[in-house]
């Protein structure tokens, strides 16, 4: 070889080196959020203030002790529980919430909307707070949905131990009607929604499984509970599907509906992605592939990730949460993984609709490295909402896995294991012990605003979302009826996060608050396409989304400046279609099918 | 019958494929294939341009397929350019870092463990298992095996095999870790390329078989050192720093066994 050549080919080997070091740099540049701006700064449109304190919320989240074979890896066994869910109980007209604990004999609050600001907590009131009794296991999460067709958001309780089911009696006190509604003795779970998968006008619930359910995590016979793999682990708990027969009970019916798989699910999400009019069932499941559930017109689902291309390649999933990102009427799915620079870049997945397969179900393409939602630490629960109310959706997401030692790290014993064979990795007797280190702890939260032009925008610090507690559950609810969207986080063994909008002047809203009358009461699974300034876009009234979290029921629309909605098309679960031509802007509509 | 005659270059392509056929296949785990492609098609042409251009000829393409494709499998991100990067990396190491006319790095070797030291949060590497059952574990170790015997380096293997073991109990001794999960690693897939065709490339090996055991030995005394620093990408480091050394030891060794050629006076 001539030393001319040879000279060559050591530069473009060293120009390669220093361009890996470059291009890994500007990346993580371009998804740093700008520094933190004075309080009064609305260059995005909007800012954040954390006020739970001065609104009267001091609840602190409690993590559980399981049995003492658990000890040494106790703090990631014990990392789940922290939930947040909102809706109206008392119909009052002031959104109100409910917050899980997960502490043995802990309680779970129930924050009523004094209207004036602040809440008081009535759970205890309401019965509904004592709920963590030793014996029966502690709260992972909670849904809100109007199962009686009443009026009132009845509230299901999900745990590690035995679910819970509470009417709500004209929102002045709340009936515990578990054992006559036919739920089972005990799941551990940390994933439910309300969906009605047939449309016959009744709430179904789906309740996914998480540890099996014939573990109890308090009085182990076995250490061998862990996932038989990292990525591909199918011994999780098994999934449940509750039909609702309309008399106050349920006959569950997972198996013969095609939904009783065992993939450890960590979050769960229902909406019409197939554009059949009937719901479908996204699963984030941890160790392994998601699962996309296509419903069969209520007869049954069939399971199409792989078809679709969001259950190919198997991940961390977390999260579960759609939106119409690009505002062309399709939602795209927010899936959570892992990132950890230097050990294991799941990145998260941005699932957007670009095409449809032989069979007609949507094409899913992931655009999250793209659009620059890809790396978002040790990732849980993430929203859509449109926080600067600009017309476009942005995503808020919280993170942060075990926050303990501050520099210790167990990622290097985590990662032994992670990729052992299920006889090492199954039993939890060969994990090392985590001895007060963290594992991807003191994460800061994402909110990545949209730029309406393919692109989102790390902003967190810059808006006043600063915070790193361990972030589990992440909702929106717009709590003092000011049209903007709040941010209310649930953080694991810290405090509950409110952060009041503040949204700049001159930009406009709509909402919608839809009463089903032959569809479920709740309306979860309408479909509402607001059309303004040659704009438009969809969202579905949900019965949960993100990870154990629940945003108001509400629809929330920001509109920019533009102070005119042409036209809104309701399509409620029952099929019916309802037009409304110029509604009034900057207000809430409370619609009721059919009228 | 007429007997076929596989050219023995092929044998570990073949065998590589195969894995990722079988492992994808069943258990999805690559990115997506366009990325392995991609990392394929980069090596073979960054290989074919610059062997034509050093060397005048088109060279076989069989090395640099195997480097591609274990770029491939192995790099986890999810970006595409770490997959080019990695992969013309690795064969310009050839080409640039040689000593006495051969190179001194197992070229993936080399391209992954630049991408894993520089770009440590746009990629990481492939820690996971492929499945859950033992019996895809079983029959790679099994064909890996033959396929080392085959070309005459299974010493090789076993070596670092029995080493890491060893070296294992050691570091659950000295750590208090579980044994179990101080073993864990080897039996992860990345460890089965890691066994079957980096320690065990004849371009960058010492010559003699006892030396070839000691090395293999040395880099699993050199990856017990990282691992006690809680080095993740233990192994592809240990390599990175063992096998280049072993190379010039050999040749100061040849220099000094050498007869010394003494110029004529005059």
């Amino acid at each position: 070889m001539s030393r001319t050549l040879h000279l060559i080919w050591t530069t473009l080997l060293v120009a390669m080196l220093v361009g890996v070091v470059v291009i890994n740099r500007s990346i993580v540049e371009s998804r740093r959020a700008a520094a933190a701006a004075e309080s009064g700064d609305l260059r995005r449109g909007f800012r954040f203030e954390e006020v739970s304190a001065a609104r009267g919320v001091r609840f602190v989240h409690q993590a559980p002790t399981f049995d003492a074979k658990l000890e040494h890896i106790m703090p990631q066994i014990a990392s789940m529980g922290a939930a947040v869910a909102v809706a109206d109980f008392d119909r009052d007209g002031w959104l109100d919430f409910y917050v899980t604990n997960s502490g043995e004999g802990s309680l779970n609050a129930l924050y009523r909307n004094n209207g004036d600001g602040t809440f008081a907590d009535v759970a205890a009131a309401m019965g509904v707070a004592d709920v963590n009794r030793p014996g029966t296991g502690v709260s992972t999460g909670a849904v809100w949905g109007d199962y009686d067709n009443d009026g009132y958001e009845d509230l299901f309780l999900y745990k590690y131990g035995r679910p819970e089911l509470f009417r709500n009696d004209g929102g002045v006190r709340f009936e515990r009607v578990t054992d006559r509604v036919g739920l089972p003795a005990w799941v551990n779970s940390n994933a439910a929604i309300w969906f009605d998968f047939d449309r016959d006008g009744w709430l179904d619930l789906f309740l996914g499984g998480y540890w099996s359910e014939s573990v109890d995590l308090w009085n182990l016979e076995t250490t061998r509970i862990m996932p038989e793999s990292f990525e591909y682990a199918e011994n999780g708990g098994r999934n449940y599907l509750f039909r609702n027969l309309g008399d106050g009970t349920f006959e569950e019916c997972a198996e013969a509906m095609g939904v009783a798989t065992r993939r450890w699910t960590l979050a769960a999400a229902a909406a019409d992605l197939a554009g059949t009019g009937y719901p479908d069932l996204f699963l984030a499941n941890d160790y392994g592939i998601s699962e996309l559930f296509a419903n069969q017109e209520g007869r049954g689902f069939v399971e199409v990730g792989v078809e679709t291309g969001v259950g190919r390649s198997p991940k961390s999933g977390m999260n579960a949460a759609f939106g119409d990102i690009f505002n062309d009427g399709r939602l795209a799915i927010y899936k959570t993984n892992i990132s950890e620079p230097g050990v294991l870049v799941q990145a998260n997945d941005l699932w957007v609709p670009r095409g449809l397969t032989a069979s007609g179900l949507p094409v899913f393409e992931n655009l999250a490295t793209t659009m620059g939602v890809d790396l978002g630490g040790w990732s849980w629960g993430a929203q859509f909402g449109d926080l600067n109310n600009d017309g476009t959706l942005d995503l808020f997401l919280v993170n942060g896995y075990v926050s303990a030692g501050e520099r210790t790290s167990y990622w290097y014993d985590f990662a032994q294991i992670a990729v052992g064979h299920n006889r090492i990795i199954g039993d939890a007797r060969n994990w090392p012990a985590m001895r007060g280190r963290s594992l991807s702890g003191y994460q800061h939260s994402r909110v990545w605003i949209n730029d309406g032009q393919g692109r989102f925008v790390e902003v967190a610090q810059e808006v006043g979302v600063t915070d790193t507690f361990d972030g589990r559950s992440i909702v929106f609810a717009d709590l003092g009826n000011r049209g903007v969207l709040d941010a209310i986080v649930a953080n694991q063994k810290g405090p509950l996060l409110i952060y009041a909008n503040r949204v700049a002047p001159g930009r406009h809203w709509i909402a919608f608050e839809l009463e089903g009358t032959t569809s479920n009461r709740s309306a979860i699974g309408a479909r509402v396409e607001v059309h303004w300034g040659g704009r438009r876009q969809v969202q579905e009234v949900s019965g949960g989304s993100g990870f154990s979290g629940q945003n108001q029921r509400r629809l929330h629309y920001g509109l920019g400046d533009v102070d005119h909605v042409d036209r809104v098309v309701i399509r409620w679960p029952s099929g019916r279609v309802d037009t409304l031509e110029s509604p009034a802007v900057d207000r809430l509509h409370r619609v009721r099918e059919g009228e | 019958m007429m007997r076929v005659r596989i050219d023995p270059r092929f044998v570990p392509p073949m065998f590589i494929t195969l894995i990722l056929i079988v492992a994808h296949t069943t258990f999805g785990i690559l990115e997506g294939l366009e990325r392995t492609a991609i990392a394929i098609v980069s090596a073979i042409a960054a290989e074919l341009a610059l062997g034509r251009m050093t060397w005048g000829r088109w060279p076989h393409p069989a090395s640099a397929y195997i480097s591609g494709i274990s770029v491939g499998i192995l790099v986890r991100s999810p970006f595409v350019w770490p997959y080019v990067f990695a992969s013309v990396i690795s064969i310009l190491t050839k080409y640039v870092l040689r000593l006495d006319n051969r190179h001194l790095w197992n070229p993936s070797n080399f391209g992954v463990s630049a991408l894993l030291f520089l770009a440590p949060d746009t990629v990481t590497l492939l820690s996971i298992q492929w499945g859950n059952n033992i019996w895809p574990m079983a029959v790679i170790w099994m064909l890996g095996f033959v396929i080392v015997w085959r070309v005459g380096k299974l010493h090789v293997s076993a070596a670092y095999v029995v080493a890491f073991v060893v070296f294992a109990f050691v570091r659950s001794g000295l750590t208090g870790v579980p044994w179990q999960a101080a073993l864990a690693p080897i039996t992860g897939p990345m460890y089965q390329l890691f066994i079957f065709f980096m320690v065990t490339d004849p371009k960058v090996a010492v010559r003699s078989k006892s030396g070839q055991v000691v090395v293999a030995v040395v880099v699993a005394f050199v990856e017990m050192l990282f691992r006690l620093n809680e080095v993740i990408y233990a192994p592809f480091y240990a390599l990175f720093l063992v096998g280049p050394a072993a190379l010039l030891i050999e040749r100061a060794i040849d220099r000094r066994q050498a007869p010394a050629v003494h110029p004529a006076a005059g």
